[in-house]
């Protein structure tokens, strides 16, 4: 209710300013045409100008406001309670100030009113009404106050476009920093409690420990358990080997059966065909693997005598790989129509066949380009989550055998910190020593891969 | 010279011979890489196949459930409770509340099992001994809760009698459907001999009928009456999800893209910035997790579990899809139309926002359905800033505590009933790819009917 009329009455304040800015500016270009001289930006610039210097100084009074207002009012109703109840700790103090505030919205509370409660609310739901009516005030008047300035300021000669295009321009700077601050973000904190991981656990055993047993947060700190990477990143490299496997002969066979072979109509309707596969949720692929791909396996382990586990390694590679063809093929597909066609013509010419061409002219000469795509691909399979939380077992031993369950950074991070808050522990705090590490491998491959990319690119271009 | 034409002819006919003797391996060879291609598209293809088949083979059973016809006797021998409080004037909005709830206490102590137990027994043909509990296990556990509301809501009911239509349990539906083995021995059914056959002769009777399953769409997820669980928290949790993701970042990337490709020096900076969006785009689901763990819920302090929270991570992970997506369509725009407009004298800002932007309008809202769709699926980060707790409500605003449609998938999957649940999860992804195609389709169809219009 109360946020309802502050945006009204904001909208209002800036709806006059730009009326009074857009009036002001017309009647002075009024005056001055009868002088032969014209303003120099459009009525309209000088509205928005004046409306943006109203905005900024009431922004400021009630972001501080949004900013202090929970705190300040908990200290005034603290400050009114008798000791007796303002020396209460957490939920007690929590709740005798809940009550407070339910008396004094006017809701009331259920059972008997203390007459300091009485008092107390009565007193706040007062602060409140004046504290409300102040910043109100204050916001508007600092409004009104910009407003005459801003009006003072319009002149004939005042450059009212420049500065509102500069005010834009500022604006469109600040949205793409975003994406800067998100990185330095993800960086900073995975920092921070990594830092905060490694004060509990040396990174000598973190990073070649060959032993994961991380023990549970409820037994206590004498617990702390044992933290060895080498078993989860093993994991990880099978089940992105298995998936690579998978992917990149079935991707890379349909991106040049499609560039080199495939009739037009054939090409325009498998291609979007196989790229449905790109837009399927990795939890859809998860349920795959486990609902149909794992008992497949497992049953046909059994037919040939060998024993597959229907959550393993192999499982979650497999469909991992499902999830990458259409990422390999359509990257390879766009670096196998950027080869130059003369390569292509003159090899023909010369009378070699399809195949020979596609294998000793066009793979070669876009083999950089289909590097950067397969590293890309790791690097995807290397972060994938839903997958091999569902289907690869999670079991943090080191083990050769791809048909047995395994474990995966991604999934260790999962397990270690759903649903938790407080990251006290080892235990909770590992996940992000874990998402650092995973950060560093993608993010190395990734700018490899853009590199050989764009290296690619400047080739042919 | 005739000597040198035979040498050198003779050397062109070994040539040709041994090209020739090489021709038939080749063209094999040619026939094996291009039988390869086919090999490999129709691997992909049967691939696309087999999973849609595994999600709508086991996934349509679940959209009807068995329900029972039958009567229900809202019984005052059984249902003992006082004429619900009226608010006295003077009273204050908290006293009522506690009084009424006081009262609701009293209905909900009321034996709403025997009110069940009287209805199967109505339905049931005479003759037909059954206990109580074997009665009772035929309705959803969740069908006593729903009679109790409805006599809060209505108390005059009270020895009324209501034609009422009531969810099979879902060992019922079960067994109905086949979904669990027929053959299994009783110590390995979920259901008692005597329910089974009663099941079986009220099927054959019609008193049992199949029937859509709305509440699919209307309820909300349910441990103890598994077969009354629904999507409505996960649809409603994702719709507050995507409405932060579509405020957050498609104003902020469109306008980064904007400053990016229209007015950034180009310097250092700027290339730093581009550098990292790229990176960004390439950054694993699971490190915004993390990233939304820490700094949103530990350093901000906004809730768990909560919708908003959820949006704006995956605001963050689809800005990169966004701005990477409208900076193509910008670069497309011819530079005549760009020339026009700064040769008319316009400014910069004016050019761009008045002449090419509306031209790149498309290309923005097809990255933007395209980026929403995708934020739609994403389940990894959800489940590190606790959406998948387990939340048997409909959020009412973005900081409620809410599930979203995949961490529901999620949940599902992983019930120990999985005979019954196994449908379930299919059915909720059938939910969740139907709204991500149909999203792609509408962007695609927006794209050519925009395009059309210029």
């Amino acid at each position: 209710m109360g946020n309802l009329v502050i945006a009204a009455a904001l909208l209002l304040l800036l709806g006059f300013a730009y009326q009074q800015g857009f009036a002001r500016s017309l009647s002075l270009a009024a005056e001055a045409r009868k002088e032969g001289r014209r303003l120099h930006s459009r009525p309209r610039y000088h509205g928005t100008l004046v409306a943006i210097w109203v905005l900024l100084p009431t922004l400021l009074v009630l972001g501080l406001w949004a900013l202090l207002e929970t705190s300040a009012l908990r200290a005034l109703i603290v400050g009114m309670l008798p000791p007796e109840v303002a020396g209460l700790e957490g939920r007690q103090l929590d709740s005798a100030i809940a009550r407070i505030r339910a008396l004094a919205s006017g809701y009331g509370v259920a059972g008997e009113v203390a007459d300091y409660e009485q008092a107390a609310a009565e007193h706040l739901s007062l602060i409140q009404n004046l504290a409300f009516l102040l910043v109100l005030a204050a916001a508007a008047g600092l409004g009104l106050l910009a407003l005459f300035a801003a009006k003072r300021r319009i002149s004939l000669a005042l450059r009212a476009r420049d500065h509102v295009e500069k005010a834009v321009r500022i604006l469109l700077m600040l949205c793409s920093a975003v994406a800067i601050l998100t990185t330095a973000g993800i960086v900073l904190s995975l920092f921070n409690e990594s830092i905060r991981f490694f004060s509990f656990v040396n990174p000598i055993d973190f990073f070649f420990g060959e032993i994961w047993n991380p023990g549970f947060a409820t037994t206590g700190s004498a617990a702390i358990g044992r933290y060895g990477l080498l078993p989860l990143l093993w994991g990880t490299v099978m089940v992105a080997v298995i998936a690579m496997l998978v992917a990149l002969p079935v991707g890379l066979m349909t991106a040049i059966y499609l560039s080199q072979y495939a009739p037009h109509k054939v090409r325009t309707v498998v291609k979007p065909v196989i790229e449905i596969l790109a837009g399927i949720p990795t939890i859809v692929y998860g349920f795959f693997a486990l609902v149909t791909v794992g008992p497949f396996l497992s049953a046909l382990g059994a037919a040939i005598g060998v024993d597959i586990r229907s959550t393993s390694a192999l499982t979650a590679g497999m469909v991992m790989g499902i999830m990458l063809i259409p990422f390999i093929s359509s990257l390879s597909d766009d670096i196998l129509r950027q080869v130059p066609l003369a390569l292509r013509d003159g090899s023909l010419g010369l009378g070699a066949t399809q195949s020979e061409t596609i294998r000793r002219v066009l793979l070669p000469a876009a083999l950089p380009g289909v590097v950067g795509a397969f590293l890309l691909a790791v690097s995807r399979a290397i972060g994938e989550t839903m997958i091999v939380v569902m289907a690869a077992g999670n079991s943090p031993v080191l083990r050769l055998n791809p048909a047995e369950p395994v474990s995966t950074v991604t999934v260790t991070i999962v397990n270690q910190l759903t649903g938790d808050s407080d990251f006290a522990g080892p235990q909770s705090l590992v996940g992000f020593a874990l998402g650092l590490t995973l950060f560093a491998i993608t993010l190395l491959l990734n700018i490899l891969a853009l590199f050989i990319v764009r290296r690619f690119r400047e080739q042919y271009d | 010279m005739t000597d040198s034409f035979t040498v050198s002819s003779s050397g062109a006919e070994r040539r040709r011979a041994r090209i020739r003797a090489g021709l038939g391996r080749r063209h094999l060879f040619e026939r094996i890489f291009r039988g390869l291609g086919v090999l490999a598209i129709l691997i992909a293809l049967a691939l696309v196949g087999s999973l849609f088949w595994m999600v709508i083979s086991k996934g349509y059973s679940a959209f009807t459930q068995a329900n029972l016809e039958t009567e229900v006797y809202f019984d005052p021998d059984i249902i003992k409770v006082d004429p619900p409080p009226q608010q006295q004037p003077g009273q204050s909005a908290a006293d009522f509340r506690a009084q009424r709830l006081a009262w609701q206490r009293q209905v909900t102590m009321s034996n709403w099992n025997r009110v069940v137990e009287q209805a199967v027994r109505a339905a049931v043909p005479p003759g037909l001994e059954i206990t109580a509990r074997e009665a009772t296990a035929l309705v959803d556990a969740g069908e006593r809760h729903r009679l109790r509301d409805i006599f809060v809501e209505n108390p005059g009911l009270l020895g009324e009698r209501l034609p009422f239509t009531m969810l099979a349990s879902a060992d019922v539906d079960n067994w109905l459907k086949g979904t669990i083995d027929r053959d299994l021995p009783d110590e390995r059914q979920q259901l008692s001999p005597a329910t089974r056959a009663l099941a079986d002769q009220l099927l054959e009777s019609g008193a049992i009928q199949f029937k859509f399953a709305w509440h699919i769409f209307t309820n909300v997820d349910s441990r103890s009456a598994p077969a009354s669980a629904g999507l409505a928290g996960g649809l409603v949790g994702s719709l507050y999800m995507m409405l932060v993701v579509v405020l957050l970042a498609v104003p902020i990337g469109v306008a980064s893209a904007i400053y990016l490709e229209e007015f950034a020096p180009k310097n250092r900076l700027t290339d730093l910035i581009e550098v990292n969006i790229n990176n960004l785009a390439a950054v694993p689901s699971i490190v915004f997790g993390l990233f939304g763990a820490a700094v949103f819920i530990k350093y901000i302090g906004l809730p768990l579990s909560a919708p908003i929270v959820g949006g704006l991570v995956l605001t963050l992970m689809t800005l990169p899809t966004i701005i990477i997506a409208t900076r193509s369509s910008l670069r497309a725009v011819p530079p005549s139309l760009r020339q026009a407009a700064l040769g008319l004298g316009a400014s910069r800002t004016q050019m761009v926002f008045h002449h090419v932007l509306p031209v790149t309008l498309p290309g923005i809202l097809t990255a933007t359905i395209i980026g929403v769709a995708q934020a739609l699926g994403e389940t990894a980060p959800l489940l590190l800033i606790g959406m998948n707790a387990f939340v048997a409500a409909v959020p009412g605003t973005p900081f409620d505590q809410s599930t979203a449609l995949p961490a529901q998938i999620y949940l599902w999957q992983g019930n120990e009933n999985r005979n019954f649940f196994e449908a379930r999860t299919s059915a909720a992804i059938m939910v969740l790819l139907t709204l991500m195609i149909t999203m792609n389709a509408i962007a695609v169809l927006l794209r050519q009917r925009l395009e059309r219009l210029k």
